[in-house]
């Protein structure tokens, strides 16, 4: 076979590779030539916005991240948080949007892929995934694809690699019908002494390559897939989604863990966007090193691979590692064990440099650090989009009471964003490694720390994953303390305290300058809202360009938020148990409809501003959950987000083993729509069989609080303190129609 | 000693350990599929749940070739008890040491959830804690678990008493809405003639602590357990 010549490196050719004039100007000063095809190659995905953050750096860096508890920030595969007694969690969540539209089954299993191998790249064993996906209306068959693909990819990757997916959330809305958002989530355990760092260090080390072969797939999935707007032709981009292979993936976890527990490795990187090239180039900028590449021993599935194609594949399942000197053969024989490759393809170098040899020729020679470090920071124009005012008018004076309140209710549950989602997370094996204690379908999942030996502790890890897009789009800083909010609050109904946050921002084209300010808005308020809580944000990926044809989604700045509940047996469950219990409302019920889902379903309206935040509320509601869980006063705890008080109550009821009903009365003033289906912000039901000292409690704490019914029977009532009431429903009804929402929808022909 | 086999691929390997070994308190050990003889000191195996050699090819058909499974069915044909939990299952019928097969779901899909079962046949190695009808709730998490055989088969299945887990309604009723993958006769789990090899695809593992599954699981292990203190008494 003979092979094409290369393309002729100019100007034309950098721009096709989405470099801009400037960049291309760059490569040249760096160089001081013409750059190679492959150099042309690497230059394009190390300063692609996906792996570079051009745009989005001068923000990112002023996001808290440090806290003594914090044992690694941003800038590693992932973040790292000390859990006491020597055990720490590294954890990180990432987008794989573009991928899953294109192809949903292997763009979403990829995405797990990866995120699993950002976490074990760092000695920790992947104990639990949460995943945060928006579709388009379920109206259109082209979302019922993407959904049922997306749920197939996770499901099939996760479940095949024995890590449990616990939780996660989905939503709907028109914005996605021409971007998909998938969102994957994953948290691993280490031992803080077994933290391993993306670093080429000790001059002469030899650099292994292990995992599954070398194909052409997901060649610039970075730079072209990634950092690009979709329009009509990008089914044609589905070369460039990578096929993962979840069994290579679960061997290559036991044994990267096996070879990391011998004391041979000195550094570990993933090969995930782009490839051989951004980890080999990334682990010796780190250790201020340079490295030797041979591309002849890269292991290669097919015949005929370029140095081009070698360099930017983004086959899945491969790592790049550093190993002590002498200590290659004790490595490789792990790797070859479990059925793996493991080959020596170079050595690290003191000169700074990246050489890269191909049939015995030199096709690569520049330097690292300008690459690695020196890549490009934008500081683009910001605008607020001139259309925003109008989006926030709501004169609530205007907006017509909710004339059927049973109606809306049912209308309500019947929503895919506020239906059951048991659909979905059926398909994930919740239980493997044995520590669900609190699985999918709650306010956030809890996870049993056990050893890796097995032996159990009382250590019990709370997560949980929220944003609210449409609120973002109204109002992109309040909408991102309310998603860290959320997400903080849920963690802590638990029982457990917030301890740190990862975030995935996704966003449209940030060359647009309202897409800009939306995302400087957004990251404005996950500082402050980080900062308020106490939870840094020790990891994180932007995700932008998630734009069609110039309609681009809602701001969607996704949050997970990682708590410690120790001992783990006093937890709080999301559901009521047991009958007769006193029903407590902490926070504040105000007259808010804007950005609620009542207003869109019922007045088909999205407008307003979204319910206030008020973080110095958020913070002593933690604490008084916290404190209150553990003293045994609070047994069931659930947030009041989307759908407001009475969608809220009807979960409560209907949502846990056995359906426990409740009689609530309400006497707060202001109009019962908002009252039922208003989503103020700051509030949990919580039952309790010592109400007294829990009200004592809460009064003490600082926390607004009000008994306001008891649970019991098979009914749920909602009334005002004196007359009929707005709501009689029996469970078993409600249930049917929040169980059916997507079920009825996604499995229609 | 209880052995755990250890298939590339195997997830629930350490579970199965965990509830041997920290919850039931007897010895155990993993064993690596490339070995050609069990342990000495086996007393019982153990086949895990999880996607041996990845499952592309039909479930549990590779892992019947691999060198662990000959002394496995050599344990079985002496006599020595062997428990396949889901993907465990799939190989016990792969490599014929059990009847029937089991195919994909008929929704499709994987499915993940606490389902309950009837113990419908003493199977004293496996079942003997058990009461005659009694309901156990565990967990399912598989996406081929649809349990088949030709009709002579089944009907000789029934006949002598093989058949020992119905998936039922939380009150013991056998009807189609509590079958969660389109079994055949709504079995869940099968053993042997001799009545040393049993294959189910809950996970009896996966419910041995009250707070993380509750503690069904223990009625077979347990009884397992108790099997195999029988047996070594009597040796």
């Amino acid at each position: 076979m003979t092979r094409a010549p290369e393309p002729k490196v100019d100007l034309a050719l950098a721009l096709a590779h989405g470099l801009t004039p400037e960049e291309w100007r760059s490569i040249l000063s760096i160089l001081g030539r013409a750059p190679s095809y492959p150099e042309l190659g690497i230059f394009s995905v190390m300063w692609s916005e996906h792996c570079s953050y051009k745009s989005s750096k001068k923000y990112l860096r002023r996001l808290p991240s440090q806290a003594e508890h914090v044992l690694q920030g941003p800038g590693e595969n992932a973040g790292c948080v000390s859990i006491g007694d020597g055990l720490a969690v590294v954890f990180k969540i990432e987008s794989h949007n573009h991928p899953s539209f294109i192809e949903p089954r292997q763009g979403a299993a990829t995405g797990v892929g990866g995120i699993l191998r950002d976490i074990f790249t760092m000695g920790a064993r992947p104990i639990a995934s949460l995943d945060s996906l928006r579709f388009g209306p379920l109206e259109d068959p082209k979302h019922r694809h993407l959904v049922h693909g997306v749920v197939d990819g996770i499901g099939g990757y996760g479940n095949s690699v024995g890590v449990a997916t616990v939780g996660g959330e989905t939503s709907f809305h028109e914005c996605y019908r021409g971007n998909i958002v998938v969102n994957a989530f994953n948290l691993g355990l280490v031992r803080e002494e077994g933290l391993f760092l993306a670093k080429a260090a000790g001059i002469g080390n030899p650099v292994l390559y292990v995992g599954s072969k070398t194909g052409r797939d997901g060649i610039h999935g970075a730079s072209l897939l990634a950092s690009a707007e979709f329009d009509e032709t990008s089914d044609a981009k589905r070369p460039t989604v990578q096929v993962g292979d979840p069994f290579t993936e679960k061997c290559l976890i036991e044994a990267c863990l096996e070879a990391m527990a011998t004391g041979s490795i000195v550094g570990i990187q993933d090969m995930g966007a782009a490839g051989l090239t951004c980890s080999s180039f990334e682990m010796a900028s780190n250790a201020g090193t340079g490295i030797d590449l041979d591309l002849d021993r890269v292991p290669q599935r097919e015949s005929g691979m370029t140095p081009y194609e070698l360099l930017l594949s983004e086959s899945q399942e491969r790592m790049l590692l550093v190993a002590r000197a002498g200590e290659e053969a004790r490595l490789a024989e792990i790797f070859h064990r479990w059925g793996l490759e493991a080959v020596v393809v170079g050595r690290v170098t003191g000169d700074g440099r990246m050489r890269i040899r191909f049939h015995g020729a030199e096709v690569v020679d520049i330097p690292v650090d300008p690459i690695a470090k020196s890549s490009p920071e934008l500081d683009r124009p910001v605008r607020e989009p001139a259309e925003l005012r109008e989006r926030q008018k709501l004169d609530l004076a205007s907006v017509a009471p909710e004339a059927d309140l049973p109606g809306a209710l049912a209308a309500l549950l019947d929503l895919p964003n506020l239906g059951s989602k048991a659909w979905i997370y059926r398909q994930y094996d919740q239980l493997v490694q044995g520590n669900t204690i609190l699985g999918p379908g709650g306010d956030a999942a809890l996870v049993r720390v056990k050893l890796e030996d097995g032996t159990p502790t009382q250590k019990g890890l709370a997560l949980a994953v929220d944003c609210n897009p449409l609120w973002c789009w109204l109002d992109p800083y309040m909408g991102t303390l309310a998603a860290v909010a959320e997400a903080a609050r849920n963690v802590a109904c638990t029982g457990a305290r917030p301890l740190a946050l990862t975030n995935c921002l996704n966003f449209g084209n940030p060359e647009k300058p309202e897409i800009m300010w939306e995302f400087a808005e957004a990251t404005r308020g996950l500082a402050d809202a980080a900062r308020a809580l106490g939870t840094p944000v020790v990891s994180g990926n932007v995700s932008f360009y998630n734009e069609t044809s110039g309609r681009a989604i809602h701001p969607t700045p996704t949050i997970a938020v990682v708590g410690l509940l120790e001992p783990w047996e006093r937890h709080a469950t999301s559901f009521f148990e047991a009958p007769g219990r006193a029903i407590v409302l902490l926070g504040r019920t105000r007259e808010e409809l804007g950005g609620s889902e009542w207003l869109a379903l019922r007045r088909g309206l999205e407008a307003g501003h979204p319910p206030a935040v008020d973080l110095d509320h958020e913070r002593r509601l933690a604490g008084l959950l916290h404190t209150a869980v553990a003293a045994g006063l609070v047994e069931s705890a659930h947030d009041v987000s989307r759908g407001g008080l009475a969608v809220a109550l009807a979960r409560c009821a209907m949502a846990g083993p056995t359906r426990m009903g409740a009689e609530v009365t309400l006497s707060d003033s202001i109009r019962p729509d908002a009252l039922l289906f208003g989503e103020s912000t700051g509030r949990v039901i919580v039952t309790s069989a010592r109400a007294e000292e829990l009200l004592a409690q809460a009064r003490a704490a600082g926390v607004p609080a009000a008994r306001m019914g008891t649970t019991g029977g098979a009914r749920l009532r909602i009334g005002p303190p004196e007359g009929s009431a707005w709501i009689d429903a029996a469970l078993v009804e409600l249930h049917s129609i929040w169980s059916r929402a997507l079920p009825r929808r996604l499995e229609a022909a | 000693m209880f052995a755990v086999v250890q298939f590339p691929g195997s997830n629930d390997d350490r579970d199965a350990r965990f509830a041997l070994k920290s919850v039931l308190g007897v010895a155990c050990e993993l064993v690596w599929h490339q070995r050609a003889e069990l342990p000495a000191g086996t007393q019982a195996v153990l086949l895990p749940g999880g996607f041996s050699y990845g499952d592309y090819l039909r479930c549990g058909a590779m892992a019947q070739y691999s060198p662990i499974m000959a002394a496995v069915k050599r344990f079985a044909e002496a006599g020595g008890p062997v428990l396949g939990v889901c993907n465990g299952f799939q190989v016990l019928c792969e490599s014929g040491l059990l009847p029937g097969v089991l195919v994909r779901n008929h929704h499709l899909h994987f499915v993940c959830d606490f389902v309950y079962v009837r113990v419908e046949n003493a199977a004293p190695v496996f079942t003997s804690r058990a009461r005659p009808g009694q309901v156990l709730r565990l967990p399912i998490k598989h996406g081929e678990g649809a349990y088949v055989a030709p009709p002579e088969q089944l009907a000789e299945l029934e006949r002598s008493g093989q058949v020992v887990l119905r998936y039922c309604e939380p009150d013991g009723r056998v009807t189609s809405a509590a079958n969660p993958n389109g079994a055949a006769a709504n079995i869940a789990g099968v053993r042997n003639l001799r009545g040393n090899v049993f294959g189910l695809m809950p996970h009896p593992e996966h419910a041995v602590e009250p707070s993380i599954g509750g503690t069904d699981g223990l009625v077979l292990l347990g009884s397992l357990v108790d099997a195999v203190g029988r047996r070594g008494a009597g040796a």
